[in-house]
């Protein structure tokens, strides 16, 4: 429906960024974001970073995980 | 490592989190995934397989190709047969069958058909083409309308005269309390679209766990993301509780993005949409506003296409609707195969009868 990868920014020229993503680089367009610095995580989709990845909430989401995964 | 996917593919906590829900899964349990995306990874992946078998899980109207409606094929196949026109869509739109041809057709015919990866693919192509004008088809909910719209705004800000969309993108919430509502559908919860949530962020859904009383848990489409979110919607229904549920937080907050749905309001009304299996669904689409009139391809072209007809004995309208699976289908894997596709469900990426054919039942 909305395939999204999510991918690094490693340089950004004015509104385009250069987003890796699994080892391609590609030409992402920031016009979505109010804001986005290199080393950011952002989620792309069709061209456009539609939001920036949480570093944060993904480990709290793995530690759900390790949690869950010892209690059950 | 595929940073943010690779953790969430982990086989060993998949397989602890499938038998925790195993463990704590007792009453009979239907769950609607809305998204395409989610399908695809539950049949990849056999989720449904290693949730234990009172957990039934459902496919529904997420897949942004499937739900467009005959007339809409139409609409795309009737621009691609004008003169001077390039028709630009997303992959999957080109096989599906619209009433007498395929946009794949027209392309073979006329050449004047072309597959983007994105909408800026196309504006790149107005501005190097100058004497072609470029007609975007605009599929896709609240994920992709924002790039749409943004793409509109650039091209009004930057003069470019020879680009247009075809604006047939959806909206969720109305579609989903069509699905809901319908009786044949017994849905007991949803796993929310995590992508649209992005944007939307998850108020969308506070209506369904309120008004309907049914659990939603908007969750990422790796293996462990879903079998957690399975793994939270059992746990409610077991405790008869009933909740909204961000399993998602790494990419969804809940506001989702103010910017994206403040550009993609700039340029786009909510408007009355028809969904192939439902009809037409109230306040369900998006409508480019009077004042990109001139960027509007329904404005510039009046293209009347005339009576829409489906394919004889094609039931995606209720495999959307999540009432029918694949297998209740008489011309899937038999006429209906993703070489010789006959419904848009067996032609789009996300679409429920392609993973049915591709990963089994």
């Amino acid at each position: 429906m909305c395939w999204s990868v999510p991918g690094k920014i490693i340089n950004i020229k004015g509104k385009t960024a250069e987003v890796e993503v699994s080892g391609i680089v590609k030409n992402i367009s920031l016009d979505l974001l109010k804001e986005a610095s290199r080393g950011d995580y952002v989620l792309v989709h069709a061209g456009y970073a539609i939001q920036k990845v949480d570093e944060a909430d993904a480990k709290f989401t793995i530690e759900f995980f390790n949690n869950k995964g010892k209690n059950v | 490592m595929f940073k943010f996917v690779d953790e969430y593919r982990d086989k060993d906590l998949c397989r602890r989190l499938a038998e925790g829900i195993i463990g704590i899964s007792k009453k009979p349990f239907t769950i609607m995934e809305v998204c395409g995306g989610h399908t695809m990874s539950i049949r990849k992946n056999g989720i449904h397989k290693l949730i234990g078998s009172n957990i039934k899980l459902v496919s529904g109207p997420g897949c942004p190709v499937c739900v467009t409606s005959q007339k809409d094929i139409d609409k795309a196949i009737a621009l691609a047969r004008l003169n001077n026109v390039v028709v630009c869509t997303f992959g999957d739109m080109v096989d599906v069958p619209g009433t007498s041809v395929t946009l794949a057709e027209v392309k073979a015919e006329k050449g004047n058909v072309r597959v983007v990866y994105s909408v800026q693919d196309v504006l790149s192509f107005a501005k190097n083409e100058p004497d072609k004008h470029f007609v975007f088809i605009g599929i896709g909910f609240e994920t992709t309308a924002p790039t749409i719209a943004a793409a509109i705004m650039q091209a009004k800000a930057e003069k470019i005269k020879n680009f247009s969309v075809l604006a047939l993108n959806k909206t969720m919430p109305a579609a989903l309390k069509a699905v809901l509502e319908d009786k044949d559908a017994k849905i007991n919860a949803l796993i929310s679209p995590g992508h649209v949530s992005t944007i939307t962020g998850t108020g969308i859904y506070k209506f369904i766990v309120d008004d309907l009383r049914i659990s939603c848990c908007v969750a990422g489409f790796e293996p462990a993301d879903i079998l957690r979110a399975i793994y939270l919607l059992a746990e409610l229904r077991e405790n008869n509780k009933v909740s909204l549920i961000n399993a998602y937080e790494r990419a969804v907050k809940e506001n989702g993005n103010e910017k994206a749905k403040y550009i993609m309001y700039e340029v786009f009304d909510s408007a009355d949409a028809e969904w192939r299996g439902f009809g037409v669904i109230p306040a369900s689409g998006l409508r480019i506003r009077k004042e990109f009139a001139d960027l509007d391809a329904e404005k510039i072209f009046k293209i009347d296409v005339g009576a829409s007809k489906e394919i004889k004995g094609c039931i995606c309208g209720d495999i959307l609707r999540g009432i029918k699976e694949p297998k209740n289908c008489k011309l899937f894997g038999q006429k209906c195969t993703p070489m010789k596709p006959q419904g848009a469900c067996m032609v789009s990426s996300e679409g429920t009868c392609a993973a049915w054919y591709k990963y089994g039942e």
